[in-house]
């Protein structure tokens, strides 16, 4: 299949997709991390277990979430607990192996904004702020960041950190004593990012097909280390392609988006 | 115990000016009926909390009803931001407005320690997060037993919380279901709580370990159909997605904000004149 035959968003759900194990229990943010987890779930992961912070465990809903707390999301889990259980028995109690978040600005580190641009005092932009993230960057066994990269989102210095990544570096982290082990993956529209073992800087691990190196830098705004053996991510399947935007199509009907077919 | 009485007597009777009010709902069930009465009762200075402030907030801030926030997430869900709370954040619009923000598990924590009387909740995050540097009221103790250092938050009290739910008995016990979010901690937690409702039954027939909040727990039950509108309540109706995605446009301006505040909510005699008027304003875009 030919690169003019999908999206660069396509890609990059697909990718963030595939990070995800079958069996594995996963804290869902709203929006392309939730794209992502019913993507997994609907292909190679069936047994996928989703966990949205409004209650829902073992959620498996037929169209996507507008909202973080869906009529559908409840009806079709394996059970329904209030949020201060989620947080309380389910994140802090340790039965999270991943956290799959968004943001809106990123550090080297992996560390996270989602309350201000700006000063804090006096913002010029004021995001909805920290939601469920904190818990989840502290407590979830590993974490996916998945957003879009562009050099005003992949910034030298956050405005404000929302959500500890892997903080200053190397051990930094470790020195927190959280109880998650932070990013293991970024996933963006144009590659795939992982902290290197020793510093934990975000380091390039594999691009998408057809993205040039030049292109990843330009939309990074500090000067962003490539591995040495990076790998090209491969292409879309037939199968992802059309179960992604099944899900999609269906998800826009059902919220009254789209016409339906 | 409880009385039934209507929603614009329970608002007038349990919530004053300067309270600190919790209209909690997790996009489910969400109280709009009654933040619309506190709206149109035109209260003042409320601190308000909510885990998820949203378009009810949006509306409740614009219109001037709020001197300080206390939340963890706020915007429009699944559309973006919301612009009454930015404006008000950005540039003190109507009025300038405090915020002490927390992230979701800290905030229902804190609901859970004010429903069991401590004075704080544990938990384990923040290490690292900016959050605490610009919210005196996240700090960090030492485990007695271990040593380990974990963040502590104040328990939430609410002078009053406000929710909605699916049914209430001839007796005024209130059950709900479906996406509970904190709505039980918020109200066990409040020194008043005030329940609308959709529908007033002989017999709630809760199975055991139903989410069932006794009336003597309650100030005031309401009858109020449809009162989580545009939200949804589960088992009677979904969530008007289109009334989610109009409010971005009608929000994005303070003039636009302000006449349709004006003509749905503070000249409409209650939520029932205020869903009729919202029809004729939703036919009169179509045409």
């Amino acid at each position: 299949m030919s690169a003019a035959n999908y999206t660069t968003t396509e890609v990059m759900t697909i990718a963030a997709s595939r990070l995800l194990k079958n069996g594995a229990v996963c804290f869902v943010g709203i929006g392309l991390p939730s794209t992502a987890a019913n993507l997994a779930r609907l292909t190679h992961a069936p047994d996928i277990v989703l966990i949205y912070e409004s209650g829902p465990i073992g959620a498996k809903p037929e169209v996507l979430p507008l909202s973080i707390g869906d009529g559908d999301l409840a009806e079709r889990a394996d059970t329904v607990v209030s949020t201060p259980e989620i947080f309380r028995y389910w994140l802090q109690g340790g039965r999270v192996d991943v956290g799959f978040l968004g943001a809106a600005q990123i550090d080297k580190f992996a560390n996270i904004n989602t309350t201000v641009i700006g000063d804090y005092k006096k913002p010029t932009t004021r995001l909805p702020g920290a939601g469920g993230a904190p818990e989840i960057a502290s407590c979830a066994k590993e974490v996916v960041l998945v957003l879009k990269q562009s050099a005003r989102a992949f910034v030298k210095k956050l405005d404000f950190l929302t959500s500890v990544g892997h903080l200053d570096g190397g051990d930094s982290r470790k020195k927190l004593g959280l109880p998650g082990n932070g990013p293991v993956a970024v996933v963006t529209d144009l590659c795939i990012m992982k902290p290197d073992d020793a510093s934990k800087e975000l380091t390039v691990v594999q691009l998408h097909p057809g993205v040039a190196r030049e292109q990843v830098q330009k939309a990074t705004a500090w000067e962003i280390k490539f591995a040495a053996d990076i790998k090209e991510t491969p292409a879309p399947t037939e199968t992802e392609l059309r179960v992604l935007r099944d899900l999609l199509h269906r998800s826009a009907v059902a919220h009254g988006q789209a016409p339906a077919a | 115990m409880a009385e039934i009485i209507s929603l614009q007597s329970a608002i007038r009777a349990h919530i004053h000016d300067g309270d600190t009010v919790a209209l909690e709902g997790f996009t489910h069930l969400i109280p709009f009926a009654a933040g619309h009465e506190v709206i149109r009762q035109r209260l003042k200075d409320l601190t308000l909390i909510r885990m998820t402030p949203d378009v009810i907030y949006d509306q409740l801030i614009g219109a001037g009803c709020a001197k300080k926030l206390i939340f963890s997430w706020g915007g429009n869900p699944g559309v973006g931001s919301l612009h009454r709370l930015r404006d008000a954040v950005e540039k003190d619009w109507p009025q300038p407005l405090e915020i002490q923000e927390h992230g979701h598990g800290d905030l229902s924590n804190a609901y859970v320690a004010g429903a069991a009387n401590l004075p704080f909740a544990v938990l384990r995050a923040y290490a690292g997060s900016e959050l605490p540097k610009h919210n005196k009221n996240i700090r960090f103790i030492e485990c007695p037993f271990t040593g380990e250092s974990l963040a502590a938050v104040p328990a939430i009290r609410p002078d009053v919380t406000v929710i909605h739910a699916q049914k209430a008995d001839r007796k005024r016990n209130v059950l709900l279901w479906g996406i509970l979010g904190v709505q039980k901690e918020a109200v066990l937690a409040a020194k008043r709580a005030i329940v609308t409702v959709e529908e007033i039954v002989d017999d709630l027939n809760a199975p055991p370990n139903a989410c069932v909040l006794p009336s003597w727990t309650l100030a005031a039950v309401c009858h109020v159909p449809g009162g989580a509108k545009p939200s949804y309540a589960h088992g009677y109706y979904d969530r008007d997605n289109r009334f989610y995605q109009a409010w971005d446009d009608i929000s994005r301006d303070r003039e636009v904000f302000s006449s349709w505040i004006k003509k749905h909510i503070l000249e409409t005699e209650d939520f029932a004149a205020f869903q009729k008027v919202l029809n004729e304003s939703a036919k009169e875009q179509l045409v």
